[in-house]
């Protein structure tokens, strides 16, 4: 069965154009603080992702918090391919943009909605970093 | 972005590809903060320990070191945040010769680039404090707090590859809090209750951050009287940076842009949150365990000021840490050797406990070393280190430096938070 698809517009971002499966929590992110590298899981007890795997994934969280290192950590996690596909907030902060930047890593954020309530884990979301917009449904 | 004509040569490769990196890193990240321009910096401070830089991140380093001399150096003082190993004490903590090797090739690597391996969060402490108004690419979240809130100086959180290319070109892309209209206060907080201690001043920074929506949200805290130690607004803005996204905040009265609350706001002031005893001991709480079981004891995140390290030496002198806890301390290689003249590594080491220089705790492969050692009950008065160490497999109790010393010889959790 298909359906129109939903188009959500926010500021455009570094990376290229990518599509997958969206993974969605309202909790705030920071690589360094909440993520399990080595095994590609979110390891923070209290996120509401705990225990799973972000790799391959369009990680879609609210806001970029605390912890510079994830400026490096971001390209290291590209590199390893243990990495999430695109990274989508409401709001960035400076650190994840530098490190989106630096890992070629495609990030959007600044939508007039919240992202994290208009998208559904599992859907599949085709990200377009250049025009600022995901698209879910073909 | 407008660009220069220097600028625009370095983008174009002229200078060699060390500077067309930071141009293209400095130009995607304006881009995406919708900056007009370049501003022209004073000094960088740049967080690149080997566990946050990998191995990728330090062949990407040393790929920049390989450069003639002239395309790869700095062009404005530089300066390093802590690394991730102390090669007098690495063995003993559990870090493998594959993390010291990684940290030998990274400050190599650093140091070919024109680097100051000054390996220390507490710089504006240690080194060469900012002044007010003065444009500086910081990139460590404690350091750049306290650089811009404290002393007024303007800078974002510049991550290590955006710090670098900063280095790299003497500009970073003019955004968020080199700009005026960043700087206005936002949300209102008073203080009814003044923190007792360091780590109450960390748990106020906490409650705070915890409140704060984005990067963008400027916290103002009114009530507090009377004169801040540089140490307590550290542990403090350490602590706001940590659980919270924002590199900003005014205290009225206390910080130089915050004469009163009048002063700070675009219209009228907004009513404020009560933050006071009742808040403090909640957060100090959340972190109490439910026995009184000891590993560990971490004084460190940010690294110890002098002042610090006398005080602990004083705590310490002539007592013994339990043998079933270890006691870590951790400060700036410029502050330690101060430390080892005035008697206060001494005191410390006599005691049992190790005074770790260049490095800090969460930035040392801690999730590593806690599992060499089989740690996991921690205590610190650091509420940035605790906010830190529950996501790296620890179960950490903030509480006092008295209250951590006097657990660290009983060899278990004693004092307030018992």
């Amino acid at each position: 069965m298909s359906t129109a698809p939903r188009i959500y517009k926010g500021h455009p971002g570094p990376g290229v154009k990518v599509t997958g499966e969206a993974l969605v929590a309202s909790d705030n992110f920071s690589a360094r603080y909440d993520l399990d590298l080595v095994k590609g899981i979110v390891s923070r007890p209290a996120h509401k992702l705990a225990g799973q795997s972000y790799v391959g994934k369009i990680l879609i969280l609210n806001i970029a918090k605390g912890g510079v290192a994830s400026a490096w950590m971001l390209r290291d996690m590209v590199q390893s391919g243990r990495t999430p596909r695109a990274l989508i907030l409401n709001f960035a902060n400076p650190i994840m943009a530098q490190g989106a930047a630096f890992a070629d890593l495609p990030l959007i954020d600044r939508f007039d909605i919240d992202i994290t309530q208009a998208i559904r884990s599992g859907e599949t979301v085709t990200v377009d970093p250049q025009a600022g917009t995901l698209t879910v449904g073909r | 972005m407008k660009l220069d004509d220097h600028q625009k040569a370095m983008l174009a490769g002229a200078e060699g590809p060390a500077r067309q990196y930071a141009m293209e890193q400095i130009l995607k990240v304006g881009r995406f903060f919708d900056a007009e321009d370049c501003v022209p910096i004073s000094q960088v401070h740049l967080m690149a320990d080997p566990e946050a830089l990998g191995p990728s991140g330090v062949d990407f380093l040393e790929g920049l070191a390989r450069l003639p001399l002239a395309e790869r150096r700095v062009r404005v003082p530089a300066i390093t945040d802590p690394r991730g190993v102390d090669f007098n004490a690495y063995k003993r903590l559990g870090q493998t010769d594959a993390m010291a090797d990684l940290e030998r090739r990274a400050t190599a690597a650093f140091e070919a680039l024109g680097f100051m391996m000054t390996n220390t969060c507490i710089n504006y402490q240690s080194v060469i404090p900012p002044v007010l108004g003065e444009h500086i690419a910081f990139g460590d979240t404690g350091s750049s707090i306290y650089a811009n809130s404290v002393l007024g100086a303007r800078t974002n959180f510049e991550g290590g590859p955006s710090a670098l290319a900063a280095a790299l070109t003497g500009c970073t892309p003019r955004y968020g809090y080199h700009l005026d209209r960043h700087r206005r206060g936002q949300t209102h907080f008073e203080v009814t209750s003044r923190p007792r201690d360091l780590a109450e001043w960390g748990a106020l920074g906490g409650l705070v951050g915890r409140a704060m929506r984005s990067y963008w949200e400027v916290p103002v805290l009114s009530g507090i009287s009377g004169p801040v130690t540089s140490d307590e607004i550290k542990q403090f803005g350490a602590a706001l940076g940590s659980f919270g996204s924002t590199p900003f905040f005014h205290m009225i009265g206390i910080t130089p842009e915050a004469p009163d609350l009048k002063a700070v706001f675009d219209g009228p002031v907004p009513a404020a949150t009560t933050l006071g005893r009742a808040e403090i001991d909640r957060l100090m709480a959340s972190y109490r365990p439910k026995d009184d079981k000891l590993d560990v004891v971490v004084f460190a995140a940010p690294q110890l000021s002098l002042f610090e390290m006398q005080t602990l030496a004083g705590h310490l002198d002539g007592r013994h840490i339990h043998k079933d806890v270890a006691l870590l301390v951790t400060t700036s290689p410029d502050i330690k050797a101060a430390a080892d003249r005035m008697g206060f590594t001494a005191s410390i080491e006599g005691a049992g406990g190790m005074v770790l220089s260049g490095v800090c705790f969460y930035q040392m492969y801690a999730r590593d070393i806690g599992e060499a050692n089989g740690w996991k009950r921690l205590m610190s008065n650091s509420a940035k280190l605790v906010n830190i160490l529950g996501g790296y497999g620890y179960e950490p109790i903030l509480d006092s430096m008295s209250a951590c010393i006097e657990s660290a010889v009983a060899g278990r959790i004693v004092g307030a938070a018992s």
